[in-house]
C-alpha cells in the first residue's frame, strides 16, 4: 500500500505556531501592546501634542526622579544581597533534623504569604515613635527611640529591614529546594575526608546552589525595583522624598499629577535598566554556574 | 595494618510512631589485613548499615569495632584512616576530575608538591591522565567509577570501603571493572570491605564472603567453600545460578521419601543407604536434599532419582533441562553438545549431595558425609 498523505495535513512548522497562538495572543494583548502604547505615549507632552522628546529632557533635570532613582538603587543594592545571604543561611540551618523544624520554616516563610498591605500596617505600628513595639523595647533599656519613619536618615533603612524580613523567608524556600537536589553522598564523602563544615559549604554547597542564587537574585532585584506597597501604605515617599522609590514616583506622576506621558517615559527608563541588569547578571554569573 | 574486627555490633532504628526496627543483631566478623571481603545479601539485610558503621557515618548501638587493633567506636569518620567509594560515586559535579581526586588532600592540608605527585600517580594507575581537566558530567560511567576510586587511592588509606560501586554500570563494563578492581586491590595490597547484592561480584572478587540476611550473618567463607558447602538452606538457595535444587524429603529407614505427593501411588522413594551412612543416628526425620543443577546427570548414579524430562532450554555453552521428580521440578545443567538419552532417571554422586535439617535449615554434618562416601 502506498503511504497515505493527506492533502489537508499542515506542515509541522505551521502546526507548531498554531499551537502557540493562544500564548501569543496573551503576550501581545498584555505585554507587547502596552509596551508599544507606552513608547508612543512617552513621545507626547502633557497636552498630548508631539511627537517630542521633552519628557526625556525633563527626566535629566527632575530632582525628585533623581532622588527616587538613588533611593531605589540603594534599596536594591542593599536588600538583594542581604536577603539572599540570610535566605541561604536559614535554609542551611533549617535543613538539618531539628525539633520544631516545620514550625520554624513556616514562621520564616509566613511574611511571604501575608498580604503586603496588612504587613505594612502591622509594621507601621512597630515603627510608631510613641506606642510602637520597637521603641517600647528600647525604652526598657533606657533608650529613647527615634521616629523611625519620620526621620529622613532612618526611613529608607526601616523599609529595607522590612523588605529583607519579607524576602529572606520567600527565597529560603527556593534554597531548601536547591539543597534537596544536592546528593547527600557528597556531604558524607566530604565528611570522610575530614572537610570542615564551613569549607564544605564554601567548596561544595555554595557553588552547587549557584543556579538557585542566579534565579533568586533576578527575582529579588525585580521585586526591589517593583516595591511600592510599603511606601504607599507607610510613608507616601516622605519625609522630603527620603523614601520615594521609582514605582511610587511613577504612580504619583501618572495618577496624582495626571501626567501619564511623563510617567510612561520614566517607566521605559526603569524597564531599560531592569533588562540591562538582568542581562548583566546572567552573563556574569552564568560562566561560574554549574547546571546539572 | 588495617585489620577490621567487628564484635557484637548491633543497631536499632527508631521508626515511625515509636516502632523500633532492629537493623543489626550481634554482627561478628574479621577482615584480615590485605584481604578482600564482600558483604553479600539481599537489599534490606543490613549490609550497607554495617559498612556505614565501619565508615563512621553511622553509630552502632552496641558492640566494638576495631581497625588496625584500635577501637574506633568513638573515633570520627575522618580519623579512622579509611576511604570510601560510594554507590553513586559522590563526585562533586562542579569540580574537575583533578579537583575531585584532590579534594580530600586539600582538606587535610597536604602540601601542593605532594598533592600533585599523588594525583599523577593515581591518574596513571587508573588511566585517567587524559581526563583530569574534565567535569564528571563529561565522563563515561566507567571513568566516573575510576575517579571515585582515584579519590580513595590518593588518600593513602589502606582500608577501602565500597558500597555497591558497580551497580550503576552496564553488564560488560561491570565485568571489566570486577577484574580491574581485584587487580588493583592485589597490586596495592589494600584491605577492602565491599557491599554487594550480586553474588557474581562477591564470588569473583572476594577472598572471603560474608553472607548476611535480616540483620544477621548466615555464613562467612571463601567463595569455593561457600559454593561447595553452604551452611544452610538459605545460603544454598541464594548462591548459584540457577539455584540449587532443594527437595523436601522424609527419612524412612535407609530410604528418603519425597514429600508433597498426594497419594501413596505417587510417592517417590529414593534408596539412600550410602548417603545416610556415617551421619549421626539422631538425624531428624524431616530433611532437605539439595543438589546443584550441574551435579545432576541423566541416568543412574550413586544416588538415583526417578525423573521425567519435561523441557529444554539452551544457554549457549550449556543446556538447562527441567525434570519432574514426583511433584517437583528440578533443573539439570549439561553441556549443550551432550546428547544423553532422555531416560527416566537422574543420578548424582554422594559428594555432590547436600542434606539440611528442615526445621532449622542448618547443614547436616557434611564432613562425615564426604568421609562416608569417599
Amino acid at each position: 500500500m502506498k503511504p497515505r498523505t493527506s492533502p489537508r495535513r499542515l506542515p509541522d512548522q505551521v502546526f507548531a505556531y498554531a499551537l502557540l497562538v493562544p500564548a501569543f495572543a496573551f503576550l501581545v494583548l498584555f505585554t507587547v501592546k502596552p509596551l508599544v502604547s507606552t513608547v508612543v505615549s512617552s513621545l507626547y507632552d502633557r497636552r498630548d501634542e508631539g511627537p517630542t522628546l521633552d519628557n526625556y529632557r525633563l527626566l535629566a533635570e527632575d530632582e525628585v526622579f533623581r532622588k527616587a532613582l538613588v533611593n531605589n538603587l540603594l534599596f536594591s543594592v542593599l536588600t538583594v544581597p542581604v536577603s539572599l545571604a540570610l535566605a541561604m543561611l536559614l535554609a542551611v540551618l533549617l535543613q538539618r533534623a531539628l525539633k520544631g523544624k516545620a514550625l520554624l520554616r513556616a514562621g520564616v516563610f509566613a511574611p511571604a504569604i501575608l498580604p503586603v498591605v496588612a504587613v505594612a500596617v502591622i509594621w507601621l505600628y512597630f515603627y510608631q515613635p510613641n506606642i510602637g513595639v520597637i521603641n517600647e523595647v528600647l525604652g526598657w533599656f533606657g533608650v529613647t527611640g527615634p521616629d523611625w519613619l519620620g526621620d529622613t536618615a532612618l526611613v529608607l533603612p526601616s523599609l529595607m529591614a522590612m523588605m529583607v524580613w519579607k524576602e529572606a523567608g520567600f527565597f529560603m524556600i527556593f534554597y531548601l529546594a536547591g539543597l534537596q537536589a544536592i546528593d547527600p553522598e557528597l556531604d558524607e564523602a566530604s565528611l570522610l575526608e575530614g572537610t570542615g563544615r564551613f569549607t564544605h559549604f564554601r567548596r561544595v554547597t555554595f557553588p552547587l546552589l549557584m543556579p538557585t542564587t542566579l534565579f533568586a537574585a533576578i527575582v529579588a532585584l525585580a521585586d526591589s525595583i517593583k516595591m511600592v506597597d510599603f511606601v504607599f501604605v507607610m510613608t507616601q515617599g516622605g519625609p522630603d522624598n527620603a523614601s520615594n522609590l521609582l514605582l511610587y514616583y511613577i504612580y504619583r506622576v501618572t495618577f496624582a499629577q495626571h501626567w501619564p506621558q511623563y510617567g510612561a517615559a520614566i517607566s521605559l527608563l526603569v524597564i531599560g535598566v531592569l533588562v540591562a541588569l538582568a542581562v548583566l547578571q546572567i552573563r556574569l554569573l552564568d560562566r561560574r554556574i554549574h547546571y546539572r | 595494618m588495617p585489620e577490621v574486627v567487628l564484635e557484637q555490633i548491633s543497631k536499632t532504628y527508631q521508626g515511625a510512631r515509636g516502632v523500633r526496627h532492629q537493623a543489626l543483631t550481634g554482627i561478628d566478623f574479621t577482615v584480615p589485613s590485605g584481604e578482600f571481603a564482600a558483604l553479600l545479601g539481599p537489599s534490606g539485610c543490613g549490609k550497607s548499615t554495617t559498612l556505614r558503621i565501619v565508615a563512621g557515618l553511622e553509630r552502632a548501638d552496641g558492640g566494638d569495632l576495631r581497625i588496625g587493633g584500635r577501637s574506633v567506636t568513638r573515633v570520627p569518620a575522618a580519623e579512622r584512616g579509611l576511604a570510601m567509594v560510594f554507590q553513586n560515586y559522590a563526585l562533586f559535579p562542579h569540580l574537575s576530575v583533578a579537583e575531585n581526586i584532590l579534594f580530600g588532600l586539600r582538606s587535610r592540608r597536604v602540601p601542593r608538591a605532594e598533592r600533585n605527585a599523588r594525583l599523577a600517580e593515581a591518574a596513571r594507575q587508573l588511566r585517567l591522565t587524559e581526563q583530569l581537566d574534565r567535569r564528571p558530567a563529561q565522563l563515561s560511567g566507567g571513568q566516573r567509577q575510576r575517579v571515585a576510586l582515584g579519590r580513595a587511592l590518593v588518600s593513602g588509606a589502606e582500608l577501602v570501603l565500597m558500597d555497591e560501586p558497580l551497580s550503576n554500570l552496564d553488564a560488560r563494563l561491570r565485568a571489566d571493572m570486577r577484574t580491574e578492581l581485584r587487580e588493583l586491590q592485589q597490586r596495592l595490597g589494600l584491605t577492602v570491605l565491599y557491599v554487594t547484592h550480586d553474588q557474581v561480584e562477591a564470588m569473583t572478587m572476594a577472598d572471603r564472603v560474608i553472607v548476611m540476611r535480616e540483620g544477621g550473618i548466615d555464613q562467612i567463607a571463601a567463595p569455593e567453600e561457600l559454593y561447595a558447602r553452604p551452611a544452610s538452606v538459605r545460603v544454598a538457595s541464594f548462591i548459584g545460578s540457577p539455584p540449587m535444587n532443594l527437595l523436601d524429603v522424609r527419612r524412612d529407614g535407609t530410604w528418603l521419601v519425597l514429600d508433597g505427593a498426594e497419594g501413596d501411588g505417587d510417592r517417590v522413594r529414593i534408596e539412600a543407604a550410602g548417603l545416610l551412612k556415617g551421619l549421626p543416628d539422631e538425624l531428624p526425620e524431616e530433611l532437605v536434599l539439595g543438589v546443584r543443577p550441574e551435579d545432576l546427570v541423566p541416568g543412574p548414579g550413586e544416588l538415583t532419582l526417578p525423573a521425567v524430562r519435561i523441557r529444554d532450554e539452551l544457554l549457549g555453552a550449556d543446556r538447562l533441562i527441567a525434570f519432574r521428580v514426583g511433584t517437583r521440578t528440578v533443573q539439570v545443567r549439561v553441556r549443550a553438545d551432550e546428547h544423553r538419552p532422555g531416560g527416566d532417571r537422574l543420578g548424582a554422586r554422594h559428594t555432590a549431595c547436600h542434606l539440611f535439617d528442615r526445621r532449622t535449615g542448618a547443614r547436616l554434618d557434611a564432613r562425615r558425609l564426604v568421609g562416608a562416601t569417599g
